[in-house]
């Protein structure tokens, strides 16, 4: 098994008196813009290291002395983090990293509240600031050097953020033009026509909203996000945004509840949302809740192929493009490879021992890091294939 | 922490109806289709239960009902927001109100097909009797351009168009002319039988974008039979050299044929077939012959029952099914018409499949003497002395006064299919249309009953049926062949994780 790189470290010691979000350097910055940085070293008569947000350095070494906040880490803790890596770092020493140049899959965490509570949530939401998280999302952007192209926003849900998602949104648009804008979101705030207009006057083309649906029908949707009224709420809010040019995708988890009437739900998305521009359907992700409702949930994928491929079906005769995210290419029928997305974070994916062997591995996201031990019993290396076959 | 699915359920198992309509299939089964074309399937024991609002609200049948907005409960209200929208989208085709306008160039012709609906003149006649004049042409194209559409269709017919070539072009450079302050966009058509065509001819539709209709009947002793020239001589060699040159001048694309079915076409279905692919069209619309103009009078010879009708086209349809399995996309048109209605949430503008009908409506004919038609089987009926669709006259009449006068609101509330006894309650109704003129013609009313001998029911009726069976029982092949004709794609690119 390879390890993923874990987004959270711990510091030995931090000096830190605030939680400070600021950007990870080996090399000096001018004086001016000192307190974007975290500068990191190991030289003990280094000199001229005043304005920084903190000096970082390793191997627990004392020797450092500085008139200013200092964190140390240990040497092989601290050397996985490349230069231009956005972190927080709390004054007990824990470091979040929040937004890494070289990964492709970087998201911002907009808020942890949510109006909905899915039974399959991976990051069951609980209040919190919601000004403090905007102002932190809004310093994250500040500091990006190189827009990436592609840059998530997720929560919770963020149009819990309000106003605040407006401004954040508006800054993304102006400083970041050029990538591409997927935030996920239940919908349900683009009911309010009013909201629905602002996030839509701010007319970034890059933008798209990643909505979930669960089900054809309320009580079964309702049932699946845990809040009554979701399901009429989150069509509305699809229909406005679609009124107003903002784009969306359409994103279905698949797990018990929703594979029983998987194709069922293809066919009301193409019969009353034709205008989706993409259905993701997602492997469920051993995370949050699943835990605690994995009786409810779990149905192993390679005993729904023939729902997942109905499904699929549906909506490529009709012209509607689909993918499936999450999923093992050995556990897919080989009719649907062609629509498996790699899309498993870079820091949350793995692979088993029995990857190794495997000569799909390369067209395949691997599991989830949560799925080492619980996960489809048609993993399987797969022998006699070659990557061209299931590629454009 | 997590609330049991019960806690989401109405308390009472009460459910209300949304519109729908029904129709027996077979013996254990019933059809429903709603307002927007959706449909279902029920078992007799499930459709019982239902009526009678007993169906169990947790079954799959209640689910796919309450999906497909058959019934609601009150819990959710946003069906109504879907179905309004789904309903707005599927009369889309009412937009812009009328987009074909017809030009009638010239009624003379220099063929003598016994089926046809238009009462041509010889092709020496008087050249000033029964041409179009260029202030009659330009009055039409004022009004065409007066239209709301934003896109409309100039489509110049006859008679042989091509026989009075200098009117078309004209017509083309006139509309181009008054365009340019208005900005529409126009699609040139012309339907012609190709038999004079030349390459100043080609040139010309080259340089203007100018698309080519044509008529095929088959192979070549059908095609003779059918469509022989004025004074003798069948016009197969001439209309298939012609296909060929424009296909080749202007691409395949821009040729399309029609095939109108005689009593001499019966036997010949995968002839027929044949003869369109071995010249590389890409579809083929299998037409009945209407019961108008010289038809009437030769229908002994010519015509047949609409069940022979639908036996043969039939038998064409599943000849073409064959072909398209073999990897040639080829399509027959009614059937993909039918099928976008039954598949999908889109509209689609054909003037006999839709409701309120096109007569008017979506397209209108200027005739060569200025006269305005819902209908080139209406400007038939006028040479009959019988003007019931004469919407007006370009030099009389303004445009308010054409489309919206006394005549036009009279056929109008004759085109709505919801509104017609026998089609109100038909479970097809969202797939069919209606036909006033021809009601009108066969029953001297334009509202017409579906129970008389002789209406489009009875051959619209059968085929509808046939092609949602054909779905029913589709395997995935042929449900890749029939998205493809839908979707207009090559039937090769349809096939599920098959590489491009
Ligand atoms: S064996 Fe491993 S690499 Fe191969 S398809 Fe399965 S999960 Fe992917
Ligand atoms: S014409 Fe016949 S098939 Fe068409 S709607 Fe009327 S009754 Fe139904």
């Amino acid at each position: 098994m390879i390890d993923p790189l874990p987004l959270r470290l711990k510091a030995n010691r931090s000096t830190l008196k605030n939680r400070t979000i600021a950007k990870i350097t080996r090399i000096h910055q001018q004086k001016e813009r000192r307190s974007d940085y975290f500068y990191i070293t190991n030289n003990p008569n280094e000199k001229d290291i005043d304005n920084y947000s903190a000096v970082i350095s390793y191997d627990y070494n004392d020797k450092i002395e500085a008139d200013q906040n200092i964190v140390f880490f240990d040497a092989d803790v601290i050397q996985q983090i490349t230069d231009g890596t956005i972190v927080a770092i709390n004054p007990d020493g824990r470091m979040h990293l929040l937004f890494r140049p070289e990964s492709p899959h970087n998201t911002l965490f907009t808020t942890n509240s949510c109006n909905n509570n899915c039974l399959m949530c991976s990051q069951p939401p609980h209040d919190d600031n919601i000004e403090e998280m905007a102002k932190e999302q809004m310093k994250i952007l500040d500091l990006i050097d190189n827009p990436p192209e592609l840059l998530g926003l997720t929560g919770g849900e963020p149009t819990l953020l309000d106003g605040w998602l407006i401004d954040i949104l508006s800054r993304i648009n102006d400083q970041l033009p050029s990538s591409q804008i997927h935030m996920l979101t239940n919908g349900r705030r683009y009911a309010d026509s009013e909201y629905c207009t602002k996030i839509a006057k701010i007319g970034n083309p890059n933008f798209l909203s990643l909505i979930p649906l669960f089900a054809d029908n309320s009580v079964d949707h309702d049932y699946v996000v845990q809040s009554n009224g979701a399901f009429d709420e989150t069509i509305r809010g699809i229909y406005n945004a679609a009124a107003m040019g903002l784009r969306i995708e359409v994103r279905v988890v698949l797990h018990k509840q929703t594979i029983p009437r998987l194709p069922e739900l293809m066919e009301f998305i193409y019969r009353n949302l034709p205008f989706v521009e993409h259905v993701a359907l997602m492997g469920l992700e051993n995370m949050g809740y699943v835990k605690k409702n994995w009786e409810t949930l779990w149905i192993d994928p390679i005993d729904y192929h023939e729902p997942l491929t109905e499904a699929v079906k549906h909506l490529f005769y009709r012209g509607i493009p689909v993918s499936i995210y999450n999923l093992q290419m050995c556990v897919v029928p080989e009719q649907l490879r062609s629509f498996m997305r790699n899309s498993i974070s870079d820091y949350k994916n793995i692979y088993l021992t029995e990857c190794s062997q495997c000569t799909l591995r390369s067209l395949c996201g691997g599991l989830f890091a949560s799925s080492e031990k619980l996960h489809s019993r048609g993993i399987k290396a797969q022998k006699n294939h070659s990557v061209r076959e299931f590629t454009t | 922490m997590f609330m049991p699915r019960s806690s989401f359920e109405k308390e009472n198992n009460t459910y209300q109806f949304l519109p729908f309509r029904f129709e027996r299939w077979g013996d254990n089964r019933f059809f429903l289709s709603n307002e927007v074309g959706e449909f279902t399937f029920l078992g007799v024991k499930a459709f019982r239960d239902f009526i009678n609002q007993e169906l169990c609200t947790s079954s799959v049948e209640f689910k796919n009902l309450s999906a497909k907005h058959f019934l609601f409960q009150d819990s959710s209200t946003v069906h109504l927001d879907l179905l309004a929208s789904k309903y707005r989208t599927k009369r889309a085709f009412l937009d812009g109100f009328t987009k074909l306008h017809i030009f009638v160039t010239t009624l003379r012709c220099n063929q003598s097909c016994p089926y046809c609906q238009v009462s041509r003149k010889d092709e020496q006649a008087a050249i000033n009797h029964f041409d179009m004049s260029v202030h009659t042409l330009r009055k039409s194209i004022e009004l065409m351009l007066s239209s709301p559409a934003p896109h409309v269709t100039m489509e110049f017919q006859g008679g042989e168009p091509l026989l009075n070539f200098e009117l078309i072009r004209q017509g083309v450079e006139i509309a181009k002319e008054l365009n340019q302050s208005i900005g529409k966009e126009i699609d040139f058509v012309i339907c012609t039988n190709l038999v004079t065509l030349t390459d100043e001819h080609l040139d010309f539709c080259e340089k203007e974008g100018v698309l080519l209709s044509t008529s095929l009947d088959g192979p070549e002793a059908l095609h003779n039979r059918n469509r022989p020239f004025q004074g003798g001589g069948g016009s197969y060699d001439a209309v298939v050299r012609g296909i060929r040159r424009a296909q080749e001048a202007l691409g395949k694309h821009s040729v399309s044929a029609l095939m109108t079915t005689t009593r001499h076409s019966l036997e010949h279905a995968d002839a027929i077939v044949d003869e369109y692919l071995k010249l590389d069209m890409g579809s083929i619309f299998i037409r009945e012959l209407n019961p108008y103009g010289f038809a009437i009078k030769t229908a002994n010879s010519i015509g047949y029952s609409s069940s022979e009708f639908v036996q043969f086209y039939k038998k064409v349809f599943e000849r073409i099914i064959e072909v398209n399995r073999q990897g040639r996309t080829f399509s027959e048109a009614f059937a993909s018409l039918i099928l976008t209605k039954v598949l999908t949430p889109w509209p689609i503008g054909f003037v006999d499949l839709q409701s309120p009908a096109g007569a008017g409506l979506g397209v209108v004919v200027y005739n060569y003497d200025g006269d305005v038609y819902t209908s080139d089987e209406g400007r038939m009926l006028a040479e009959a002395q019988d003007t019931m669709f004469r919407m007006g006259n370009v030099h009389e009449d303004d445009y308010d006064q054409i489309f919206f006068g006394e005549k036009m609101q009279e056929i109008a509330a004759a085109s709505c299919n919801e509104a017609l006894a026998g089609c109100s309650d038909c479970a097809f109704q969202n797939y069919c249309g209606a036909d006033p003129v021809r009601n009108h013609r066969t029953q001297h009313d334009m509202f017409g009953h579906r129970a008389k001998k002789g209406t489009f029911c009875d051959r619209n009726k059968p085929i509808i049926r046939y092609l949602i069976e054909t779905l029913d029982a589709a395997d995935a092949d042929l449900q890749s062949i029939l998205w493809a004709w839908i979707r207009r794609e090559d039937v090769n690119d349809m096939q599920v994780g098959k590489i491009k």
